[in-house]
């Protein structure tokens, strides 16, 4: 049935109005000081290996986000870690608490499309962590230029750039991922739990239980090395089924020029590469499918939690 | 009365194999008060869900002020203001807040929805607590917040759901006297509830609702003598054997209903002596005889009682 008038008329109010919900709560208050201890404590503690090689590699600068510093990991390593536990922590009750206030329907008698809703939470989220992580890039810049005494180039500003687009669209998929359960669990409690679960999964489980089901899918034969590459192809494909996957290879091939693939190679494909960075574009070709990727993983969940939410009924 | 400002035909509403509505059939005129009235589950909050366009009708059509609510919502929604039965509203922020964000998603600009939120506060007398966040508002001030919502947004029609649930009298009284002021200045209202007094006091029709269906509709007084048969209520206390029969049985009498305190009777003419012999003559004690006027109640019990041994 056709619908007249805008669906998105409202979206920018209710976003507005979200944002400053957001940025004015307890929980993101504690969340920003987590986010900036981490990434402070991870950045200072790699500072003394990468000043060591200040003279040796031209992107030095770069090396401040993917060096680790053990026990300490690096600097992506963490953003890959937190970035969903706060998109989560802006989601899981977006829709849901609209309905446990009794704000849902006297808000949809407005003249405004559920769509505007949606996408203004949606919106809204995204905008407060995109905040969130550009202090938290800039302060890290900052703190490489204090403590290494040196700027950053051009070329190296434009990929740390690139890296944080990366991170916020990694972002984007965990916050649809918690504004779905939001739609799909009336209570918050049981929409957090949930996506902690799936965060839990892909951040600790996904690769063991990648490389329990490879040798079931693809078994290794010690005298075939075609099985090896094909088990090899086997893990890398289901790894890459994984978010966080996608955004750790992401981020490694953007901020690291010496990366020249991604993923399983044989030496015979590297055989006469020279071994110089790869220019700045061709490491953008690199992570393209990735990023392509991330942004399927978005729609499709973004998509399921816009039919879910149409379909509700608006009596709590 | 000019063209119907919300009509309802064949209105239906299915949830998998159970009627909530049931080809309901509806027209409210403009500048009338009209009241849904029924027990718990009758399809009230359905019908209105369905008319604002909240719920899709699983077959039927309903037109609210000239436009279709399923393929005009933001039309109609522009003209109705709607309270749920449950309203709530963002406890951190304040009253102020809560409306300015209304007034935004209606499209006011800043200037035009202050000066609109102010003096709808004042209406329902809020302006001093109007800083404050909601949390801390009573049942009735929230109340009052939402019929705020309704002024400020110009809405000419209200469509409220259980509006005085759970106010003390001295608030529902207050908040009828509102009704009636609205009224007066031309908004159609339409209200459910299954509070009897509230009904009869401010709506000039209403249609009994059961089971997802219209029994009844028409104006209140008409409805009493076209339910109860006559306009003469007596109201018996007696102690006895078999009285209800002894009662009916006096001349008159049209029909008698127990209640909790003794026995309502409807007659055509005042049949009080006839009653108090019968009751006499069958060796009962009476305590108690009086007339009374008949009110909605006596319809609505009579209308259910009847309803109920129908089904
Ligand atoms: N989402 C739903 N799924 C299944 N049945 C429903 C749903 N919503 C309502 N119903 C049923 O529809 C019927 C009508 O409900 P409705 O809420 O319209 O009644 P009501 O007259 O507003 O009652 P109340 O006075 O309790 O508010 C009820 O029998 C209810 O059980
Ligand atoms: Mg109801």
């Amino acid at each position: 049935m056709r619908r007249e008038g805008s669906a998105l008329a409202g979206a920018g109010v209710v976003m507005m109005k979200e944002l400053a919900d957001n940025l004015s709560s307890a929980r993101m208050r504690l969340l920003e000081v987590l986010v900036f201890v981490a990434g402070a404590g991870a950045v200072y503690a790699t500072i003394g290996e990468v000043r060591n090689i200040v003279s040796e590699d031209p992107f030095v600068f770069l090396r401040i986000f993917t060096t680790a510093k053990a026990p300490l990991p690096s600097f992506v390593a963490f953003l890959g870690f937190l970035i969903p536990i706060v998109a989560i922590a802006l989601g899981f009750d977006a829709v849901n608490s609209e309905f446990n206030r009794r704000t849902m329907s006297r808000l949809l008698a407005q003249p405004i499309y559920r769509d505007a809703m949606l996408f203004g939470k949606f919106l809204a989220g995204l905008a407060t962590l995109a905040i969130m992580l550009t202090a938290l890039w800039l302060f890290v810049i900052g703190l490489g230029v204090l403590l290494l005494g040196l700027p950053p180039s051009g070329e190296e500003v434009a990929r740390a750039f690139v890296f944080l687009v990366i991170a916020v669209a990694y972002g984007g998929v965990w916050l649809a991922l918690a504004l779905l359960f939001s739609v799909a669990f009336r209570s918050a409690a049981t929409a957090a739990l949930a996506a902690l679960s799936v965060w839990l999964l892909f951040a600790f489980f996904w690769s063991m239980l990648v490389s329990l089901a490879a040798p079931l899918i693809a078994p290794v034969d010690p005298d075939d090395v075609f099985s090896a590459l094909h088990n090899a192809n086997v893990v890398e494909g289901l790894s890459r089924l994984s978010p966080n996957t996608l955004f750790a290879e992401t981020a490694l091939a953007v901020l690291d020029p010496s990366i020249r693939a991604l993923g399983a190679i044989l030496s015979s494909q590297l055989e006469g590469a020279v071994k110089s960075p790869l220019p700045f574009i061709q490491s953008l070709a690199l992570i393209w499918p990735q990023v392509t990727g991330l942004i399927a993983c978005f729609l499709g969940l973004f998509t399921i939690a816009y039919i879910a939410f149409q379909r509700q009924e608006v009596r709590a | 009365m000019s063209a119907p400002v919300i009509q309802a035909e064949a209105l239906t509403k299915r949830y998998g194999a159970a009627l909530a509505v049931d080809n309901l059939n509806l027209t409210i005129d403009e500048g009338e008060v009209f009241g849904l009235l029924g027990p718990n589950g009758a399809g009230k909050t359905t019908t209105i869900l369905m008319l604002l366009g909240l719920t899709e009708p699983s077959s039927g059509r309903a037109t609210v002020a000239g436009f279709d609510p399923l393929r005009q919502p933001l039309e109609v929604k522009r003209r109705v203001g709607y309270m749920p039965d449950s309203v709530g509203f963002y406890d951190h922020l304040s009253g102020l807040a809560n409306l300015r964000y209304t007034a935004a998603l209606c499209g006011l600009k800043n200037v035009e929805a202050d000066k609109r939120i102010a003096a709808s506060l004042a209406r329902v007398r809020l302006t001093d607590a109007a800083a404050k966040p909601v949390h801390g508002y009573s049942r009735g001030m929230r109340q009052r917040l939402a019929i705020a919502e309704i002024l400020m947004k110009g809405a000419s029609i209200a469509i409220l759901d259980e509006p005085t649930g759970g106010l003390d009298p001295q608030s529902t009284r207050e908040f009828l006297d509102l009704i009636r002021s609205l009224k007066h200045e031309g908004m159609t209202i339409l209200l459910s509830s299954h509070l009897l007094e509230l009904v009869q006091s401010v709506c000039d029709r209403v249609a009994l609702f059961n089971r997802g269906r219209i029994g009844l509709e028409g104006r209140v007084d008409d409805l009493m003598r076209s339910v109860l048969g006559g306009s003469h209520v007596i109201r018996v206390e007696a102690q006895g054997a078999d009285l209800k029969r002894v009662i009916e049985g006096a001349a008159g009498v049209a029909h008698v209903t127990e209640t909790a305190e003794g026995f309502t009777i409807e007659a055509a003419e005042d049949v009080r002596a006839a009653v108090a012999r019968a009751i006499i003559e069958a060796g009962g004690a009476l305590t108690r005889l009086e007339a009374g006027h008949a009110s909605i109640e006596d319809v609505y019990t009579r209308y259910f009682e009847g309803a109920r041994d129908a089904a």
